[in-house]
């Protein structure tokens, strides 16, 4: 049941992008009929969590490292579920109309279902990284919905600042969460929730306590991580209305309660938690009064607001611990309807600016009256919500918790931001709906749409039923809230408007009285003063935050890469082979390393003498590479055939088999691509006067790659004289035959055992090959090598000088005996390539040898016939074939699944064909069918591609040409 | 055996590793290829060298590893013998493309003073 609070609002997200864009409408229905869902799922489920009672829903996940997929819902999940799911309902509703024609809809509300998703899950999760995923997931939503204008610059900052902040404190709070599962050796929130002295006795809980904070205090917009909240303002009303009153801001505080039970108590918590709670309570209240933007000044109180729950989280005693859920559902109800009364006034009005508006109570009387009691409830104005849980909080403030100047000073500091909290609220209802009637604004105001209000209506209703009687509408709720968090600690508390004369009501008074003459005294001030409170204007939080950036990503790493960094190849290149070689020596020169005596025994002379041509033709492509690019080419050839013998030699046959194979394909191709490079002739002149300097690189070079080689040599043979430990090889042995039905173990383990590896590999080889067709599409050869090569323009030269013969003779004559026997090779070739491939499973050869060797059988025809040629006569599809591959390597894997079994379990058995006779039929063998497909197609297509060149550069250059002269 | 083949694989890194500091494209993609010889015989060492051991198994048997080559080796290698080839066949195109681009085959697609 709890999953669908996670599926229905994701999954209604992916719908809603495929709706047209012009169908608000319905958009709107089907993102509110989600949300409705999801909020009456949620309410059914009440009885299940009432009196301490949880809803648990568990997915294995990773369970190896402790991460599943837990779902966890307990009366405070349940609280914070019906508030998110109820608002984002009414969200929905006002959006509909808030929204203009020429927005696309769709988009927003696909976000914003994504972000109730995020938001469900970071409340329902019941493991700490599922936690942290969500919590990561509602900084990456909450960025695309602040941006969701993105032609506005304001927009795209506010979000990158928005995601920056809270996705660096998601990153820091990952880490606090990760220390304390370790600490409680479980990253699920019962047992955390359960090992309270175990984590605040811990060494790690400072560091545990630091990071948590991070990330709670950046998501709620807690000083000095407040300034970004500002600027999501830039985002379009209902998201403003949803994130900053129910939702993202709230995560935060969430976190802190629900986080509360294992950690809050200690003086650090006290002392941390306390500062940045009490001086964001105090500075948004006092920033706020000082906003011209309507929105600018309800963020701010969002953030004095905030402030105000995290000073109660800190104080670590129950009763706070219960006003501080409490205010956490005033708040979302007041700050949602008047985020959505800016957004009625500056969509009817045309701006929000509050010296431009007044008088508005003439126009739009029922918003008026709307606006007025949500704002006395942010106020504290008695029979209103947040009077309530103000009251309460004003008594835990007079409360001693911990004998300190913090303490002291609370109750002071809390009735000066109630006074502030009551100048702003009043100035957002007098300047907006009294006054003089506005002039200039850019649109006659009017009130909105019916529809568009009744969310708000909903919202007040609420903010006055819950003030004036509060025990029989929230409360019952609330204790079931704050049970699930307290649980046997539950205080007495008392939700009744009346309490008698208490010094708290006092503290009301004063700061209601104190209030509003502040507002008098203040008000021709504030009627044309510029934006932002003075003093503190210059100390912009924003201009500092950029200001960091830029040092950090800009100037410092520039600085950096100035310093350390190169572009040349060169460098980079003997950084890496020095740091490997220094890798490999220095835990052999640590550990004392004696090398092994050498073995004399066992020389086979003949195998060294194998050898001495294989040391030859290496060393001689490295002295050649430079300069006789063909003659490095055939002595590379000659050290991979040394290569493939001692495989041949040291009884692996399948190795020597593809070895051969692919260095037959890779001579072919580097052939093909030789042409394409510059001609280098070699300067005998030149050669004696290299400087000092090249010569000094060179001996420098050399020596590196003489300490590369001879460490190598030493490892191997180090390795290689030591007796063989017990490896997974036996394991193989053992069960090739009798599970994978094969013989051939090698090919059993590519097929079989490993062969989910071996499906990575393919497509690697397929994403090569299409890379590289991709990059010859765009090839543009140097002028220089794009004229015919010499011999080819010589036999033309002959053909045209005589009358009787046609252009192209020469070559087809050069060539004609080679080309008959290649021609004729082709169905030997494939009855090889076909022969290797079905004794793959028992004997050497299989799919990877098969493909190489069929496609050498294409290669052989447009060597021999002519890229033209062959193609008149033959349609070769690579791509289909690697497609098919694929396609049937995937399948056959998929296949199992059928059968209950998991990915590419293989199922073996003989069967006995005529003429072949017994003969293996694994499901396996469809897989290397794939495998020879695709490895076919690949070859295939890298190689034609670069053979194609040969054709299409020369046309191209000359279309070239041709179009430049008719320009000129 | 064991003396040779180390041998080998020291001369094939070396030459290898060389040509990989060189400045043209041509050297690096030949010292790849040699380095990538002396990692798959490397591998395969890692093995033990095995004169006239079977590498296949009787119908119906099961191996141990006294009586057979280790077949783990081999399997890393023969697959990364495919994929060498698609690594050459990609830096070759890419090489010919910085050709193209640049007009130079320098590995930073433009000559230096010296080289």
């Amino acid at each position: 049941m709890l999953s669908v609070f996670i599926l229905a609002p994701f999954a209604g997200s992916l719908l809603a992008i495929f709706f047209p864009p012009d169908q608000r409408g319905a958009t709107a229905w089907f993102a509110g009929t989600i949300a409705l869902l999801c909020f009456l799922v949620a309410a059914s489920l009440y009885p299940f969590v009432t009196s301490g009672g949880v809803l648990r829903y568990d997915i294995a996940w990773l369970p190896e490292l402790g991460l599943n997929f837990t779902l966890r819902m307990d009366g405070f999940a349940w609280l914070f579920t019906v508030l998110v799911t109820a608002i984002g309902v009414l969200v929905v509703i006002y959006a509909r109309y808030y929204m203009a024609a020429e927005d696309p809809v769709p988009r927003f509300l696909a976000l914003f279902l994504a972000f109730m998703g995020s938001m469900l899950g970071v409340v329902l999760s019941g493991n700490l990284i599922l936690l942290a995923v969500f919590w990561e997931l509602t900084s990456i939503v909450s960025f695309l919905l602040i941006g969701y204008w993105h032609h506005n610059a304001h927009a795209r900052d506010g979000a990158r600042m928005a995601l920056t902040v809270t996705g660096t404190g998601g990153l820091c709070m990952l880490v606090g969460l990760l220390l304390m599962g370790r600490i409680v050796g479980s990253y699920d929130l019962d047992v955390v929730l359960a090992s309270g002295d175990l984590i605040r006795n811990s060494p790690l809980y400072m560091p545990v306590l630091i990071l948590v904070l991070l990330g709670a205090l950046t998501k709620s917009a807690q000083f000095p991580f407040h300034f970004w909240l500002p600027h999501a303002m830039s985002a379009p009303t209902p998201v403003s209305a949803y994130l900053h009153s129910a939702t993202m801001v709230k995560a935060g505080v969430f976190l802190l309660v629900r986080l509360w039970p294992v950690m809050a108590g200690t003086e650090a918590w006290f002392w941390i938690v306390g500062l940045a709670g009490l001086s964001t309570l105090l500075l948004g209240a006092y920033f706020a009064i000082f906003q011209q933007d309507l929105k600018g000044l309800l963020a701010y109180s969002t953030i004095s607001h905030l402030g105000l729950i995290t000073v109660l989280l800190s104080l670590g005693s129950p009763l706070a611990a219960v006003a501080a859920v409490f205010h956490i559902v005033n708040h979302a109800t007041f700050k949602a309807s008047l985020f959505m009364a800016a957004g009625i006034i500056d969509h009817e009005t045309g701006t929000r600016d509050m010296r431009k508006l007044g008088g508005l109570i003439r126009y739009m009387p029922g918003t008026a009256v709307l606006a007025m009691v949500a704002s006395a409830a942010m106020a504290g104005v008695p029979l209103l919500n947040g009077f309530i849980s103000k009251e309460m909080f004003f008594a835990e403030a007079i409360e001693t918790h911990q004998a300190n100047i913090l303490d002291t000073m609370t109750p002071y500091v809390a009735t000066l931001a109630g006074m502030f909290a009551v100048t702003y609220s009043l100035r957002f209802i007098h300047s907006v709906f009294f006054g003089n009637t506005p002039e200039d604004l850019p649109k006659v105001p009017h009130e909105p749409p019916r529809w568009m209000r009744v969310p708000i209506e909903f919202l007040v209703l609420a903010c006055l039923v819950v003030g004036i009687i509060p025990a029989i509408t929230i409360g019952p709720f609330l204790h079931t809230a704050v049970v699930s968090i307290l649980g046997a600690s539950t205080p007495h508390y008392s939700l009744s408007v009346w309490h008698g004369w208490n010094l708290p009501l006092i503290m009301s008074f004063v700061a209601l009285a104190g209030g509003v003459g502040l507002y008098f005294l203040m008000r021709n001030y504030l009627a044309t003063s510029i934006e932002g409170p003075p003093i503190f204007r210059v100390l912009h939080g924003q201009r500092i935050f950029e200001r960091v950036l830029v040092t950090l990503s800009w100037k410092w790493a520039r600085s950096l890469e100035q310093r350390l960094g190169t572009r040349r190849l060169q460098p980079q290149m003997r950084f890496l082979v020095f740091i490997a070689v220094a890798a490999g020596a220095l835990p052999l020169l640590l550990s004392k390393y004696e090398l092994p005596p050498l073995l004399v025994r066992s020389i086979d002379p003949a195998f060294a003498l194998l050898w001495a041509v294989g040391i030859a033709c290496a060393i001689g492509a490295a002295l050649l590479a430079k300069f006789h690019r063909l003659a490095a080419l055939v002595l590379l050839g000659g050290a991979g055939l040394t290569t493939c013998l001692t495989f041949v030699w040291l009884s692996a046959p399948d190795l020597a088999v593809t070895q051969l194979l692919v260095e037959i394909v890779t001579t072919v191709l580097i052939l093909l691509g030789l042409r394409w490079l510059p001609k280098r002739i070699e300067d005998t002149q030149e050669s004696e006067l290299l400087s000092l300097r090249v010569r000094f690189r060179r001996l420098r070079d050399f020596l590196l790659a003489i300490a590369a080689g001879g460490g190598v040599a030493l490892i191997a043979y180090t390795m290689m004289t030591r007796p063989m430990p017990e490896t997974i090889a036996s394991y193989f042995l053992e069960r090739a035959y009798k599970e994978g039905g094969g013989t051939n173990v090698v090919n059993v383990i590519l097929v079989d055992f490993r062969g989910f590896d071996t499906l990575g590999e393919i497509a690697v080889l397929a994403i090569v090959a299409l890379t590289v067709f991709a990059l010859l599409l765009r090839f543009r050869p140097q002028a220089d090598s794009l004229e015919a090569p010499e011999q080819q323009r010589v036999q033309n030269a002959f053909d045209d000088d005589h009358p009787d013969r046609s252009k192209g003779d020469s070559v087809a004559e050069y060539l004609f005996v080679p080309s008959v026997i290649m021609r004729w090779m082709f169905p030997v070739i494939g009855m090889l390539a076909a022969y290797l491939f079905l004794r793959g499973h028992d004997l050497p050869g299989g799919g990877f040898a098969a493909g190489i060797a069929m496609s050498i059988g294409f290669i052989l025809q447009y060597m021999s016939g002519g890229t033209r040629w062959v193609e008149e006569r033959l349609r070769i599809h690579p791509l289909r074939w690697m497609s098919i591959g694929l396609l049937v390597a995937a399948t056959t894997g998929i296949g199992s699944w059928l059968f209950g079994y998991p990915f590419l379990t293989s199922h073996a058995q003989y069967v006995t064909l005529p003429i072949v006779g017994k003969f293996p039929l694994a499901s396996a063998l469809f897989f290397d069918l794939g495998v020879f497909s695709l490895v076919l197609g690949a070859t295939v297509l890298i190689l034609i591609a670069l053979a194609h060149q040969s054709i299409r550069a020369p046309r191209a250059h000359a279309r070239a040409t041709r179009s430049g002269k008719e320009a000129r | 055996m064991e003396i040779i083949l180390s041998v080998a694989i020291g001369v094939l890194t070396a030459s290898g590793v060389y040509l990989l500091l060189r400045p043209r494209t041509y050297q690096v993609i030949i010292g790849l290829s040699l380095l990538s010889y002396a990692v798959n015989l490397f591998i395969f060492g890692m093995g033990r060298l095995r004169v006239n051991a079977p590498p296949v198994l009787e119908p119906g048997g099961v191996g141990d590893l006294s009586r057979y080559t280790d077949p783990v080796p081999q399997a890393l290698v023969l697959t990364a013998i495919v994929i060498g080839f698609a690594m050459t066949a990609l830096f070759l195109v890419v090489l010919l493309a910085s050709r193209g681009f640049t007009g130079t085959d320098h590995v930073d697609g433009r000559e230096q003073r010296h080289d």
